[in-house]
This record gives structure tokens, sequence and C-alpha cells, in this order.
């Protein structure tokens, strides 16, 4: 039994259902992600002058460990449908993956009830670009040519090919936001988008955009789990050093 | 249904989690995945349903691009008939599918390459940060070094390049990789709480 893993989970578990429990006196402050900042303003942008939203969710089935990161593109899709229900169109979300693209229906449909705005709703909104990763990208690309497009988010495990998206955007002089958890997929996207994100900062996009009392709590146990982590690290490099391990 | 979807799906990823520490639950985890395997394929079904509905609206209302839906359109159902006829593991089925898939993902393959290089030589133009200023070193730094250091043998500076090239990215690698791994676990807990439902519900 991997009681070490299992510990981890089951204290980032309870720190979790524990913070989210506590109510602050005060709104936690974190560190300014300028990214997520114009995405705001990007969202706003579009709902206004009445252009669209393209959200590509990546092409990472549910059924691997890789699977947290279109799950918080679907987090920040459940947002994105909140604030753009009443909008002439509404966003198009592509994924790779066909069960991506089913879940990105149901949260965009979810996202409108939640707004009363059922009758708005456009099945045709959730997309299949396509079974590979380039054939999702090919499929993805005419989108943001051909349909009115304003803003691209890129949220989830995309390749290195996630950099022909943002040429697409970046030729329609669109708006992209891009984050991926595979590191390649960073490198490329650190390159070619507008505003990239890093590492974790994927995970803390739905909390910064919609805060709440739970969303804190995930970001405070990843904080709070990151200092334990670099004490660790600090605690076998010494001891390493003066020879105790 | 929403009420009855939420307990099934924490139950179930509660288990499937289990499964990963406590060998009892090995064997339910399986079952429970191989369920859900199931589904999957059930879902690449109507995913390609939902494919197929998107490209045929195009070419009903005359979008642009609509040749190339139509184009997509019959070669899906091509593959579809052949693939029936012929059998997915039929030599000749196999060959025809790759001679289509293979040259098509190369020269999508050969673009980004030139998509990266053009993207690279505008990044300044487009965030002049130190953080780009690094990047851009580190990337002329990392292709020069790689052209010389076969005819640097075993002199001091082939030591100075190999840590620039390996250990330092390593460790920043390893650095972000901890942040997603802690990312991936409270995304994966929220979800087991209920907190976050990406199968819909309010």
């Amino acid at each position: 039994m991997d009681l070490i893993g299992l510990g981890l989970v089951v204290f980032a578990a309870l720190l979790l259902l524990v913070l989210s429990l506590i109510k602050r006196k005060s709104p936690p402050t974190w560190r300014v992600i300028p990214q997520l900042t114009k995405l705001s303003r990007a969202v706003d942008l579009s709902v206004e002058d009445g252009t669209r939203l393209f959200i590509s969710l990546g092409r990472t089935s549910l059924l691997t460990p890789r699977a947290a990161a279109p799950l918080a593109g679907l987090g920040l899709l459940r947002h994105i449908a909140e604030r753009t229900s009443l909008s002439d169109n509404p966003p198009v979300v592509v994924g790779g993956e066909a069960s991506l693209a089913l879940l990105a229906q149901d949260t965009l449909q979810a996202g409108y009830q939640s707004m009363g705005a059922d009758d708005l709703y456009q099945p045709m909104s959730g997309r299949l670009s396509g079974m590979t990763p380039f054939s999702a990208a090919a499929g993805a690309m005419p989108i943001i040519r051909d349909e009115n497009i304003s803003a691209s988010m890129l949220v989830g495990d995309f390749g290195v090919e996630a950099a022909l998206l943002a040429d697409a955007a970046e030729r329609q002089n669109a708006f992209l936001l891009g984050a991926s958890t595979d590191l390649s997929s960073q490198a490329a996207l650190f390159a070619s988008a507008q505003e990239p994100l890093i590492g974790e900062e994927l995970f803390a996009a739905n909390a910064y955009l919609d805060p709440g009392d739970s969303r804190s709590a995930a970001l405070t146990v990843q904080d709070f789990l990151r200092w334990v982590i670099i004490l660790v690290l600090l605690a076998g490099a010494v001891s390493k050093l003066i020879g105790l391990i | 249904m929403r009420y009855i979807a939420a307990p099934i799906a924490i139950l179930t990823g509660l288990l499937v989690l289990l499964g990963y520490f406590v060998p009892l639950f090995a064997g339910v985890q399986s079952t429970l995945l191989n369920y859900a395997i199931i589904l999957a394929g059930m879902a690449a079904l109507v995913g390609v349903g939902n494919l197929i509905l998107v490209h045929a609206n195009k070419i009903v209302k005359r979008e642009k691009g609509m040749v190339y839906s139509a184009l997509l359109l019959v070669t899906l159902f091509a593959t579809f008939i052949f693939g029936i006829f012929l059998r997915p593991d039929n030599v000749n089925m196999r060959s025809l599918v790759m001679s289509v898939i293979v040259p098509v993902e190369t020269t999508l393959m050969a673009l980004l390459s030139v998509t990266l290089l053009y993207a690279s030589i505008r990044l300044l133009r487009r965030r002049t940060d130190l953080m780009s200023v690094v990047f851009l070193l580190t990337a002329v730094f990392t292709l020069a070094a790689s052209a010389i250091l076969p005819f640097l043998g075993d002199s001091p500076l082939t030591g100075v390049i190999l840590l620039v090239q390996h250990v330092l990215p390593l460790g920043g690698a390893r650095g972000i990789l901890i942040g997603v791994a802690l990312g991936t676990l409270t995304t994966g807990l929220r979800v087991l709480f209920g907190a976050d439902r990406p199968y819909g519900g309010k």
C-alpha cells in the first residue's frame, strides 16, 4: 500500500474541507496574474461588441492521469458560459476527444440554465474538432478564422500543435490565452501565444475569475503543500550534504 | 436526474481513487474503469455524430469553407464503408488510411516548425520582458551549443554546456511539474467533493 501517497491525498482533502468551511473575515489576496486580468476584460469586450469566444479544451481523454487540465478548463468554461449567456453569439468550445466535446456541451447548457437563459443555448457550440492532436488543431483553426472570434482560450492538455492555434488567433488579431500542463506545449505557447500561463497558473484561473470559498481554499491548499514540498526538498538536500542520507 | 448523477460520480471517483492505494479496491477500480472505457467508446461515436452534424450544417447553410466540410464528410463515409467491407486490420485498408494520415500530419508538423520559428522571432515585438529575453537567449544558446558540442571534446566548456542543457532545464521542469501535480490534486479533490461538476448540474 502506498501510504505516503494516500496520506498526502487524505491530508490535502481534510485541509481543503476545513479551509472551505471556515468563513474568512477578509478575502484572500493573491499575486496578480496579468494574463487573467486581460482574459476577464476580453470576455466582457466580446459580449459588448457581439463577437464570439473560442475555447479549446485540448485532446486528452478523461480516463488518463492528465485529465485534471481539461477538468479545470471545464470549470472555466462554466464561468464563461454564465458570463456570456446573454451575448448574441455564444462561445464555441472544441475538444480533441469525444467525451470532452460532450462534457463541453453539458457544461455550456448548465451555465445557460443557471442564468435562466436555457433557450439561448445552442448545442452546436460544443464540437469535436478531430480525433488526433493535429487533426484537432486543423479542425479548430478554421473556426478561429471564420466565426468572428475576438478572444481564444486554450485551456487543457495540448502538445506542440497548440502553436498552430496560437498562430491562427494572431492572424485574426484575436486575444489568445494559452494554458497547458504539457511542458513542450508550454514552451511552444510561451513563444507563440499572446498571453501564456505557466505551470499551475492554469488551475488558478477559475479562482481568479470567479472567487469563492472552496476555490480560494484550493489555492491555499496548493500554496501550503508547495511550501511543505520546498521544506522537504531543502531538508533532503541538507541531509545529503552533511551525510545523513 | 442531476440529483442522482452527483452521488454516483462522487462514489465512483472515490472507489477508483481508493483502488490506487488499497489493494482491496483494485478489482472494483478495474471494473469501473472498464465501464468507463465502454462509455468513452460510445462517446466517440456520439462525437463523430456531432462532427457530421456540424459540417453538414455548414454545407446546408453554404458557409465559408463548405467545400472542406464536404470533403471531410465524403472521406469520413468512404473510410467507414471501406472499413466495414475490408475490416480495419486489412493491409490495403491500413495502407490507404496511413497514406493519407502520415503525409498530412507530417505537413502540419513541418508547418509547425516554421510557425514556431516565426513566433520566436516575433516574441520580443509581442512581449518585451525579462522572461522573453531569457527564453530567446536560452533557445539560441542551446542551438549553438548543440552545433559545437561534438568538436569540444573534454574541455571545461563541455561541462558548462551540459549543465545548461540538462541540469538547469531538469530543475525548472520538476518545479513546474510539482506545481501541476498540486493543481491536479486539488482539482481532482474538488470534483470528488462535488464542488466542481463537469457533468452538468447547477
